[in-house]
């Protein structure tokens, strides 16, 4: 068949009817009656329309209109790498697993391809990532051929893993939806970089995490998102945190035409704990979401979110954050900021703090703002002697300082920073 | 040297100053005086390029340099320095950051080699000990947490790492109290010297004191309406600016 590649989610199904004996795993019954699910789920909504309220300020047309192929398996050898950050580094190149490219020997706890795995999967694959209202996770589990399973036994502490994608351009825009797993046993410990980066291809990149911490586990998580620039990173964490489990995540998304980056997190254990805190960065025409939604369904536990966002050009930023408080949830203390500032006068911000409160004794605080760069500030340096360019990335780095407040860890600040000073290079100068 | 010739000025589409005319020789300590609304502040922010303060019409020349033509950065390159009257929060920028930054902007565009942190720190905590400032204020964010008295040594200590020839001092001396009008004074006159001038905006006779002018200015409706020497801030003190009004 030469016809065009078909758009939307019709494109993704038919995808699917004609890959759907080779996906990894077709022979499993319960996994392919688990993508037969998430096959009525795609066909019944297909892609969520701005009518959709979760997905009111961020338009997906764009991503629905693409029509993407496979990718193509890629090159062994031809690839450059960035250089390590951890000893211990998984890759995957168009969201396959290369275990060439990967460094993974000698470790105290298990990482290794999902596909090569999914018969044990049974029962833990989905079973944190429900499909009816989450249709990138749909998406995701209709297709998904690859991921990393990560095992963290009880007690043991891993140290740094690096999860690096990587888009190569094939040439046309490709899809691909990896499938990560990550379990961390009762106080068991990991810092997981997880980097995103990517070619000036089209391609939508469409992972979902299922992350469960057993009690008193503690898993730090940093992201640097930084896709190529005709790229749509849509991506979706499902977290299950128990008692006085702590997952603290700090994301910096600064690629991409089209990003959102959207948590799950349930808090279900008393003195459980979650840190959200995100920078989010944009020019052009881009686009970026931070999304999420926490849980608080135990007694006693904290959450904490800061999220920055810094737009240029005629960017659009959206911020939705809900807190759930349940009944049982007492003595939750909760915390959310959200600020936003305006490098350009086109630029715009959607701001949607929810707080949805039943139990009675609680301490949860939220804020947003929206603002320009302070020009009283920016004069206070020039004054001094400090290039007007200089003096406005001072400025902006400060406002983004809050979101890296307690990432104590050096490899992952150090990783973020570049993240941002890379996105700063690029657009800074310019907005 | 700094030559104001007929300047005029306005903010928001008010005009404020109304055809300021002042030599400040290399070398020498101005005052300017005058009551509030007289357009003090305004001629501190029209000299050293603030947004928003237009220039309408005059000149300021600057060791022969048009100052108005320049940007605030090139303006601070070559030598002019604003302490503020309310030096600007900045959160997130740690004061040690933001001193060697602006210090080596300034070496940079003097030609000179960058110090670095250890040469910065050197260099910072000498000046401060002359200041009575405490180390611990280089590790907070700048000016963030300072009291009053605090953020103003910040000023002149920024003034006395960065060497300016020529230091515009906008109502320093509002709300220190004695014994922190002292250092800054000292810190002022510690610079004093045949290739420093200053101008000293103050509402009060107080201030000079301790820092003793060469001539005194007085400002009132946006135009200097009297000049004389330092015994003019003590006739000043007794008599009102409403006397200089009548008499002017």
């Amino acid at each position: 068949m030469t016809a065009a590649v078909q758009t939307g989610a019709a494109g993704f199904l038919a995808r699917y009817q004609g890959l759907k004996d080779h996906l990894p795993g077709a022979r499993l019954a319960w996994l392919a009656a688990l993508r037969a699910d998430a096959a009525a789920h795609v066909a019944a909504r297909g892609f969520p329309t701005r009518r959709v309220e979760a997905w009111k300020y961020t338009d997906l047309s764009p991503v629905a209109q693409a029509g993407f192929a496979e990718p193509l398996t890629a090159v062994a050898g031809a690839l450059t790498l960035p250089k390590p950050r951890a000893a211990a580094r998984a890759v995957f190149v168009d969201g396959r697993f290369r275990a060439d490219l990967s460094a993974l020997n000698g470790l105290a706890y298990r990482v290794a391809s999902v596909a090569q795995h999914l018969p044990e999967l049974e029962g833990r694959l989905g079973a944190l990532a429900p499909l009816a209202e989450h249709p990138m996770t749909a998406l995701n589990t209709l297709i998904f051929e690859d991921g990393l399973v990560v095992d963290v036994p009880a007690g043991v502490d891993a140290g740094h893993l690096e999860l690096l994608s990587i888009a190569v351009d094939p040439g046309r825009p490709f899809a691909f939806h990896p499938r990560h797993i990550i379990r961390l046993g009762a106080g068991a410990k990991l810092t997981l970089l997880e980097t995103a980066m990517g070619s000036g291809a089209q391609y939508l990149h469409n992972p979902v995490f299922e992350i469960d911490l057993a009690e008193g586990a503690v898993l730090t998580h940093g992201r640097a998102q930084q896709e190529g620039e005709a790229a749509f990173h849509l991506s979706m964490i499902h977290a299950r945190i128990a008692a006085e489990a702590r997952y603290d995540t700090m994301a910096v998304s600064a690629g991409a035409r089209l990003t959102r980056m959207e948590i799950h997190a349930a808090l279900t254990g008393p003195k459980a704990s979650c840190h959200m805190n995100s920078a989010q960065l944009a020019a052009g025409r881009a686009l970026v979401d931070t999304t999420t939604a926490l849980d608080h369904a135990a007694p006693d536990c904290a959450s904490r979110q800061t999220c920055k966002t810094v737009l240029a050009g005629q960017s659009r930023g959206v911020f939705q954050g809900k807190i759930l408080v349940r009944r049982e949830a007492q003595k939750t203390d909760g915390y959310q900021m959200n600020q936003a500032l305006l490098l350009s006068e086109e630029a715009e911000m959607d701001s949607k703090p929810q707080l949805e409160i039943y139990a009675d004794d609680v301490k949860c605080s939220h804020g947003a703002t929206i603002g320009a760069l302070d020009a009283d500030s920016l004069f206070y340096l020039r004054s001094r002697g400090v290039p007007v360019d200089q003096a406005r990335s001072m400025l902006v780095q400060a406002f983004l300082h809050e979101a890296f407040e307690g990432l104590e860890d050096d490899m992952l600040r150090e990783a973020l920073t570049e993240a941002v000073d890379g996105w700063w290079g690029r657009h800074g100068a310019a907005s | 040297m700094l030559e104001i010739k007929g300047l005029t000025a306005e903010v928001d589409g008010k005009p404020i100053l109304k055809g300021i005319d002042l030599v400040v020789p290399q070398g020498e300590v101005h005052a300017i005086m005058g009551p509030n609304g007289s357009g003090k502040s305004t001629l501190s922010y029209v000299l050293s390029g603030r947004d928003g303060y237009e220039a309408t019409g005059g000149e300021a020349l600057f060791h022969g340099q048009d100052l108005l033509a320049m940007e605030p950065e090139e303006r601070a390159a070559a030598g002019v320095f604003l302490a503020f009257q309310y030096p600007v929060e900045l959160p997130g920028v740690g004061n040690a950051t933001f001193l060697r930054t602006a210090l080596n902007a300034i070496r940079r565009a003097k030609g000179e080699s960058e110090l670095d942190a250890m040469q910065f720190l050197k260099l910072a905590r000498e000046r401060m000990k002359a200041l009575s400032m405490n180390d611990e204020m280089l590790k907070r964010g700048v000016n963030v947490g300072f009291s009053g008295g605090e953020k103003k040594r910040n000023e002149i200590l920024q003034m006395a790492l960065l060497q300016p020839k020529l230091a515009i001092l906008d109502e320093t001396d509002s709300g220190l109290d004695i014994d922190a009008l002292k250092i800054v004074a000292d810190g002022v006159n510690a610079m004093r010297g045949p290739n420093f001038s200053a101008l000293v905006i103050t509402h009060y006779q107080r201030l000079l004191d301790y820092i003793v002018p060469d001539r005194v200015h007085v400002l009132m409706g946006g135009r200097i309406v009297r000049s004389g020497g330092p015994d003019l801030a003590k006739e000043l003190e007794a008599q009102g600016y409403g006397a200089i009004q009548a008499a002017a």
